[in-house]
């Protein structure tokens, strides 16, 4: 037995910053993974509100055309692949391996990797602002505004190689948690008794497996054409040979509609989460739910032309894409009535997650109904290019995406820090967002139906737009107060919130039966799943008997992998290839080398090195 | 003074849900996303056939013989690696190095056959800038020599290791994993010899509209 602790790992880990750098655990890559994507949300919120300054009153000249093209192309960027993807892989990261009774995920260092290359892909993306400025093609970067003939500066390329970058991190992050749920599974776990969060994680990561090589191929293609001269969407009229734009748009496309859905089903399974808890039900309709969201993904890679009805695809393109974006919204329905399936007659409970979780259940209605206009060819026509369309995706992007993000933050924060999030500050964030939020967005719909066109910098005072759009930019400085609240509440509750202890909101889930917050190795004996809601179902039981549930107490410390550098050094290679491919090839090749050092490395260092108690300094 | 080994960095020893390890499942997923990224690459071929305005074109200029030749090069690679994971599952250390080395012979003969493919197209005057013909062949013909290239390095690694000892019927998994590899790069090679070199015979430029 001594011989056994011996090789085992201390309890807790090391809190240097070498501690962080190499650190491999799930707990801390997720909160590594969520501060930086509150960093980031801090950026885009920054961005946007420049925007709305800008357009607050007609003929302004705050900021002009070049810097607005610039920061709506990175508001956009950032908001989706900096801030919502990220926030859930933070959510994975710290949740997953708790909710199927894990130590880990399956690849630890995978998992480093996948962060560090994330990190990295943002800071080369941003690092664009101190050479040529910023990218200003839009998040969507259509052909062939980004052709070298008319963006010739090294704009675009710093867009094309973050987004490589980021590809990369997000494919490497959903391959481990496909292999961690598929197999990690704590005995008993069956498919069908997994929580809708590990469901919408399996799912979320299935999509992005397989929607990311095809914007891969493209941004590559893209690089090509700048590059080295390719032709892939240079038409004959512009110098190339039969090349077409419109093979980016379908590209990026197939990849853009899944990616809607990568950015709102780990949301849904938050919510999914968040509702039965604080209304003391089962979740209704459970098996409806999962093939809901497994249907919606199968039908999210039917859908992408409908972002281009007004491409002129013909008809029969058109009506198939119509039709098959019509049938999309029925298994979100089927998600909507099973929430309020869930509500109905329960014990509901008015705490901040919950108000958030209403919150994005009413707001996604409306973005959903706007949603399910744009099927309709002749009324997209009208709509399309329009600030109806901006309105839409607020509504199901922070409507949806952001709300049950922030859903999932104050109901798991205490988890992670043994401290409730302040409820008073917390309701008062609820109540200034969705304020803000609807005063900035509902606008928006009149705005696009009156016809104000996206992507414009200013518009005249005789447009009959100035009223709404001053009444949107005020919204946005509420948003902006209330994410202060937001920032307030989480610094201030950090050091002095009330103690939350293992099981603040009498969970459902195996994340609640372990400590707050959980130890290093998560469970000492991995537990044995039942039901659906494990947790109550024990405590249920417990109940019976009259003997209180206790927290599983700590003995030993089960073999845990030990930290390492090398998935930093792999990932640092990547991105300088990634800048290679920008500047120069000595760079790139430089990049690849240091990936080949990284990977060796990685490949021959045992996952436990002997004498690992050491390792923790 | 630990009486415990350290731990080898192959198949962790704890039960898994499926019963399947977890790299085994990582590099089928793996492949599932390979196979999208593959297809975007073949359909753009196939979307762009045609559509070249200047030649040269695809009629002009692949030689089926040729690429036959090295195309069922690479098809005995795969049966050599085939050959190659069953003597390791057998233990047989000495048929396993030599399976793995007539891989990667294959293998690199195949990428010989490339580069001088590339070459003579270059000479012939197709490149990637030439016409959309040449950006797509290229884009996609590269990729997947890319792709065989990782395979030569992965399979050379586990060469050495064999030759060190350190492959061993017990972590046979690890050369199975880089088969499963192989296998796909291969099958992709028959999907893309079909497409792109044996319809070649009638692939001209711009097709007049039907009807017209």
């Amino acid at each position: 037995m001594a011989a056994i602790t011996q090789t085992l790992r201390p309890a807790t880990e090391s809190n240097t910053i070498w501690g962080w750098i190499t650190t491999i655990d799930h707990k801390r890559i997720g909160v590594l993974y969520g501060m930086t994507s509150i960093f980031y949300f801090l950026v885009g919120g920054i961005e946007a509100l420049l925007l709305r300054m800008q357009l607050a009153s007609p003929n302004s000249t705050l900021i002009g055309a070049d810097t607005y093209n610039q920061l709506f192309t990175m508001h956009g960027t950032t908001m989706i692949f900096l801030v919502v993807m990220p926030a859930s892989v933070a959510f994975f990261n710290l949740i997953i391996p708790l909710q199927i009774g894990a130590r880990d995920v399956a690849f630890p260092r995978l998992n480093a990797f996948s962060y560090w290359v994330f990190l990295f892909g943002g800071i080369l993306m941003y690092s664009s602002f101190f050479v040529d400025g910023l990218p200003d093609v839009g998040w969507f970067g259509y052909s062939n505004l980004t052709a070298y003939t008319f963006s010739g500066n090294h704009r675009v390329d710093f867009w094309v190689a973050g987004l490589l970058v980021l590809g990369v991190s997000s494919v490497a992050g959903a391959l481990n948690f496909i292999v961690t749920i598929v197999n990690l599974r704590a005995p008993g776990m069956r498919l069908m008794r997994m929580p809708l969060f590990t469901w919408t994680t399996l799912v979320t990561s299935t999509l992005m497996v397989l929607a990311f090589p095809v914007i891969t191929v493209a941004l590559v293609f893209l690089l090509f054409d700048r590059q080295f001269g390719t032709n892939f969407f240079i038409p004959a009229v512009a110098g190339g040979d039969g090349g077409d734009p419109i093979l980016w748009q379908h590209l990026f496309w197939i990849f853009g509609h899944p990616e809607v859905y990568i950015l709102i089903l780990p949301a849904m399974g938050i919510v999914s989460e968040v509702i039965p808890v604080f209304s003391r039900k089962p979740l209704f309709g459970y098996p409806f739910m999962v093939y809901a969201v497994i249907s919606i993904a199968f039908m999210g890679f039917g859908v992408w032309s409908h972002h281009m009805f007004t491409v002129g695809l013909g008809p029969i393109a058109d009506s198939f894409f119509a039709i098959s974006t019509l049938l999309i919204a029925v298994p979100t329905g089927i998600k909507i009535f099973n929430w309020l399936g869930t509500l109905w007659g329960g014990s509901i409970r008015f705490t901040t997650p919950m108000m958030m979780a209403l919150g994005f259940i009413t707001m996604f209605i409306i973005g959903g109904l706007s949603g399910v206009l744009h099927a309709v060819v002749p009324a997209d026509t009208q709509q399309s290019d329009t600030y109806f369309i901006v309105a839409h995706f607020h509504y199901v992007l922070f409507g949806g995406s952001m709300f049950a993000l922030f859903s999932g933050i104050y109901y798991w924060y205490p988890k992670f820090t043994n401290r409730l999030l302040g409820e008073g500050l917390g309701k008062l964030h609820f109540w200034l967002m969705i304020i803000g939020f609807n005063l900035t967005f509902f606008p928006m719909h009149f705005l696009g139906l009156q016809g104000m066109p996206r992507r414009i910098y200013t518009y005249g005072s005789n447009m009959g737009w100035d009223f709404w759009n001053m009444v949107s930019s005020i919204g946005s400085v509420i948003i902006a107060v209330s994410t202060l609240v937001f920032l307030v509440n989480l610094f201030r509750s950090f050091k002095s919130g009330k103690v939350a202890g293992n099981d603040p909101w009498d969970g459902a889930t195996l994340e609640w039966t372990m400590s707050s917050p959980p130890p290093h190795y998560n469970f000492e004996t991995i537990p044995t799943v039942y039901s659906r809601d494990p947790f109550w179902e024990e405590k249920e039981k417990a109940d019976a008997a009259g003997t209180p549930i206790k927290a599983p107490v700590s003995h030993g410390h089960p073999h845990m992998p030990s930290p390492s550098f090398f998935p930093l050094i792999a990932a640092l290679g990547l991105s300088l290839a990634a800048a290679g491919t920008i500047f120069s090839n000595v760079l790139l090749a430089f990049g690849i080398l240091v990936v080949l050092i990284g990977v060796y490395g990685w490949s021959f260092e045992p996952a436990t090195k002997p004498g690992a108690e050491h390792s923790g300094h | 003074m630990s009486s415990i080994p350290a731990a080898s960095h192959s198949a962790p020893a704890e039960p898994t849900t499926t019963g399947l390890n977890h790299r085994k499942i990582l590099m089928w997923a793996f492949l599932a996303s390979e196979c999208m990224f593959f297809t975007t690459l073949i359909s753009t071929y196939m979307i762009y056939r045609h559509r070249s305005l200047i030649g040269p074109f695809p009629e002009d200029i692949i030689d089926i013989p040729v690429t036959s030749v090295s195309t069922f090069v690479l098809l005995m690679s795969s049966l050599a690696m085939v050959l190659a994971l069953s003597a390791l599952q057998r233990g047989d250390i000495k048929r396993t190095k030599i399976w793995i080395l007539a891989t990667v012979g294959f293998g690199t003969t195949f990428l010989l056959f490339q580069v001088f493919e590339f070459n003579q197209f270059y000479h012939e005057g197709l490149s990637p800038r030439t016409n959309i013909f040449g950006s797509t062949f290229f884009t996609l013909t590269g990729t997947h020599g890319a792709h065989v290239t990782i395979g030569v390095i992965w399979l050379l690694s586990l060469f050495f290791a064999a030759v060190k000892g350190k492959l061993k019927k017990e972590n046979a998994l690890n050369l199975e994993i880089a088969g499963l590899y192989w296998h796909f790069v291969d099958i992709v090679w028959i999907v893309i010899f079909t497409l792109v070199y044996l319809i070649a015979g009638n692939d001209s430029g711009v097709v007049p509209p039907a009807g017209g």
